[in-house]
C-alpha cells in the first residue's frame, strides 16, 4: 500500500516512486520555457508520429494559430497560442502592440498524481523514471482518471478501435495521455517532442538539474524586465507537489488555460473516508432506529 | 470530446463583473466521461444498500413481511448495480481488471469491492430466503449486507467528491450524507410500494425522514458552496433539482398523510420518492458537468486563494512565489 502510505505522510518524492528500489532510475522531466517557443508545433507532430497517436480530425478554430484546442486522448502535447495588447517589458517600455505568447503543453507528471491516486485497476503507474504511464493493456476505460486530473490532461480515446482490440470494441474506449515516452526513455533516448523542438524551447533531462536551469533563466529574464515572467510548477511545495514537467511562462497560468493553483485532491481523502463512516453509520443507525421505534403499522 | 470544439461562446465574468481571463473561455478541466448508467447506478447502489440495512433492521422488529420485501428489492438492485457500472466501461470485458488490485486511494476501487461484497451477500441472502433453505448462512449474509450497505450507499459521495471538479470537491463534506439520506429515502418509499400499509410502517418513517434530511442537507451544502453551487440552479442541474425537490417532497407528504391507510396513495408516494431521488442523483451528476466546463469555477477559486493565501505554484523573478 505505497500510495496509501505517501498519502498519509506524504513524502518529497513521487508517490510510489520509492518501491523500484535498486531499479530506480533518475527523476527526468521536462522544463518548458515558453519564452522561446515560436509555435513550429515540432513537438506535436513528433509526439504524433512516434507515439502512434490517431487523427483526431481538422478543425479550424479562429483561436489564433491554435487549430488543436486542448490536450486530450490524441493530442499529448498542445501548442497555446495567445494574441495579447501588452507591453513587453514590466516596466511598459516595449510597445502596446501585438504580443503573442505561444506555450506547448503536455501532461505534468506530478509529483502527487491524482490520476494514479483514483485508478482504480492499477492501470496508471509510476515509472522508475518518477513518470506516470497508463498501462493499455489494464485500463478498463472507466474514466475515473479524467475529472480527477486538475489540469484536464486525460481523457477516453473515442476514436474506431485499432486492429489490436477485440472485434466486439465499438471504440478504442480506454484513457491515453503522454507517457513521457516511456519506450525512448527504456532505450536511453530523451522524449520524440524534446529532440525534435528546433529552440531548445522543450528542455528534457534529470529534474533537479531542470529547475536549476529554469531559476537561472528567470533570473535573467527578472533582469531584462520581462513582462509577467513566471516559473508555472518548479516548486515542490504547491497542491501537487511540484510539476514533473513544469513551465516558464510570460503571463498567469489562466491565461494559457492552466488552473493557478491545482491541487491533488486525494490529499483531503483520510478526512473524506473518515467522513463517509460517520455518514454510512448514521445511515444503519437511523434506519435501525426508525424501524424498531414506533409501530409496525 | 475528441477532436470537434465545443466552445461556449461568451467569456466567463467574474464575480466583480469584469471579464475574467481564460484560454479562449475553454474548460480547464475535462468534463467527466460518465453517462447514463453512473447517476442510475447512484440511484440502485443506493436502494440496494440502505435496503439491506431497512431488511436486518424490520427483522430484528419481528416484521417478516416487510424484512423479505426489503431484502428482494435490495438484491434487485444490487443485481442491476454492476451491469450499470460495467456497462459504462470503455471497455466493459475488463470489468474484472477493478479486482485485480485493492487501492484505498481509488474510492472505485474500494466501491467495486464493497458492491462486490454487499451485493454478493445481499443476493445470496434473497435467494437463501426464495429457496428457504441453509438458515444460518442465510442470517450471515444478510448480516454482512447489512454491514456493507451503508458503505455502499454513501462511498459514491467520496467517489464524486474526490476529482477536481468543484462543485463536487467543494461538496466533500455534505456529499455522502446527502446520498445516504437519498438512499433511506428511497428504501423506505421502495419498500412501501411492495408492502402493504399493515406492515409498512418502519418504511414509511425511513422514507419520511429520509426525504427530510437529504433536503436539509442539500440546502446547507448550496449555501456553503455559495458562487461555486450556483450551477444547482441552472440548465439540465437545476431542473433535476426542482424535480428531485418537488416529487420527493410530494412523495413523502402523500405517504406521511395517507400512506397509513391507502394503498393507492403508498404505491404514488413511494414511487414520487423513488422517482425524485433518482432526480437527485442525476442533479448531482449534472452539475459536475456544469462545474467542470465553464472555467471560471476552476478558476476564480484558485486565484482567490492564492491572493489571500499565496502558493507555490508559480515563482516570480527574485525567488517571491505568489
Amino acid at each position: 500500500m505505497n500510495l496509501l502510505q505517501d498519502l498519509l505522510e506524504p513524502t518529497a518524492g513521487p508517490d510510489g516512486w520509492d518501491a523500484y528500489g535498486e531499479e530506480q532510475k533518475e527523476r527526468v522531466g521536462f522544463f518548458t520555457d515558453t519564452s522561446v517557443c515560436i509555435g513550429c508545433k515540432a513537438c506535436e507532430v513528433a509526439c504524433k508520429e512516434w507515439n502512434l497517436i490517431p487523427d483526431d480530425g481538422h478543425v479550424w478554430t479562429g483561436n489564433s494559430y491554435d487549430n488543436t484546442g486542448e490536450l486530450s486522448a490524441n493530442t499529448w502535447r498542445h501548442v497555446a497560442f495567445i494574441e495579447q495588447e501588452k507591453p513587453l517589458h514590466a516596466n511598459g517600455d516595449g510597445g502596446t502592440g501585438l504580443r503573442w505568447l505561444m506555450e506547448s503543453d503536455v501532461c505534468k507528471h506530478c509529483t502527487h498524481a491524482a490520476c494514479l491516486d483514483v485508478c482504480p485497476t492499477g492501470s496508471l503507474f509510476r515509472t522508475e523514471f518518477g513518470t506516470v504511464v497508463v498501462q493499455q493493456d489494464i485500463c478498463n476505460g472507466c474514466g475515473y482518471c479524467v475529472p480527477a486530473c486538475p489540469f484536464g490532461v486525460l481523457d477516453k480515446r473515442h476514436l474506431a478501435p485499432a486492429p489490436d482490440l477485440p472485434a466486439f470494441a465499438k471504440e478504442d474506449g480506454r484513457v491515453w495521455k503522454c507517457t513521457l515516452c516511456y519506450d525512448r526513455l527504456k532505450g536511453g533516448d530523451e522524449p520524440a517532442c524534446a529532440k525534435a523542438c528546433p529552440t531548445k524551447s522543450i528542455q528534457f533531462g534529470p529534474l533537479e538539474e531542470l529547475r536549476e536551469r529554469a531559476d537561472a533563466r528567470l533570473a535573467k529574464l527578472g533582469a531584462e524586465g520581462w513582462n509577467g515572467a513566471q516559473l508555472y510548477g518548479r516548486d515542490p511545495d504547491d497542491g501537487v507537489g511540484g510539476f514533473g514537467a513544469f513551465f516558464l511562462l510570460l503571463d498567469d497560468p489562466e491565461v494559457y488555460g492552466l488552473p493557478p493553483d491545482p491541487v491533488v485532491t486525494t490529499r483531503d481523502l483520510p478526512q473524506m473516508w473518515t467522513n463517509m463512516l460517520a455518514a454510512a453509520g448514521a445511515l444503519l443507525a437511523g434506519v435501525t432506529a426508525l424501524a424498531l421505534i414506533g409501530g409496525r403499522r | 470530446m475528441t477532436g470537434a470544439f465545443h466552445l461556449d461562446g461568451k467569456p466567463s465574468v467574474t464575480a466583480e463583473g469584469t471579464e475574467m481571463r481564460s484560454y479562449y473561455g475553454r474548460p480547464i478541466i475535462k468534463d467527466p466521461v460518465w453517462t447514463w448508467e453512473i447517476p442510475t447506478y447512484l440511484f440502485t447502489g443506493g436502494l440496494a444498500g440502505a435496503s439491506a440495512v431497512l431488511s436486518s433492521a424490520a427483522k430484528v422488529a419481528g416484521n417478516e413481511k416487510l424484512a423479505r420485501t426489503a431484502l428482494y428489492l435490495g438484491a434487485a438492485a444490487d443485481v442491476v448495480s454492476p451491469a450499470l457500472l460495467i456497462s459504462d466501461l470503455g471497455r466493459p470485458e475488463r470489468f474484472h481488471h477493478m479486482l485485480r488490485v485493492v487501492k484505498l486511494t481509488s474510492p472505485m476501487n474500494v466501491g467495486s469491492w464493497v458492491l462486490f461484497v454487499s451485493g454478493g451477500a445481499s443476493t445470496t441472502a434473497a435467494a437463501l430466503q426464495l429457496l428457504g433453505r441453509l438458515k444460518p448462512l442465510r442470517a450471515v449474509a444478510s448480516l454482512v449486507a447489512a454491514v456493507a450497505g451503508p458503505v455502499l450507499a454513501t462511498y459514491t459521495g467520496v467517489l464524486f467528491a474526490d476529482t477536481a471538479v468543484p462543485v463536487w470537491h467543494e461538496g466533500r463534506h455534505e456529499l455522502p450524507w446527502i446520498f445516504g439520506a437519498s438512499a433511506a429515502a428511497s428504501a423506505g418509499a421502495a419498500a412501501c410500494m411492495f408492502v402493504s400499509p399493515r406492515d409498512a410502517g418502519p418504511a414509511r418513517r425511513v422514507a419520511v425522514a429520509g426525504v427530510l434530511a437529504e433536503g436539509a442537507l442539500m440546502q446547507a451544502m448550496e449555501l456553503r458552496l455559495g458562487t461555486v453551487g450556483e450551477v444547482y440552479h441552472e440548465g439540465a442541474a437545476g431542473r433535476f433539482s426542482l424535480a428531485a425537490k418537488g416529487m420527493a417532497t410530494a412523495g413523502a407528504a402523500l405517504l406521511a398523510r395517507r400512506g397509513r391507510k391507502s394503498r393507492t396513495a403508498a404505491i404514488a408516494g413511494g414511487a414520487l420518492v423513488c422517482a425524485g431521488e433518482l432526480c437527485l442523483r442525476w442533479a448531482v451528476f449534472k452539475a459536475g458537468f456544469q462545474s467542470a466546463r465553464d472555467p471560471k469555477y476552476v478558476v476564480e477559486p484558485q486565484r482567490r486563494r492564492v491572493e489571500q493565501h499565496g502558493t507555490n505554484a508559480t515563482t516570480k523573478p527574485g525567488g517571491e512565489t505568489l
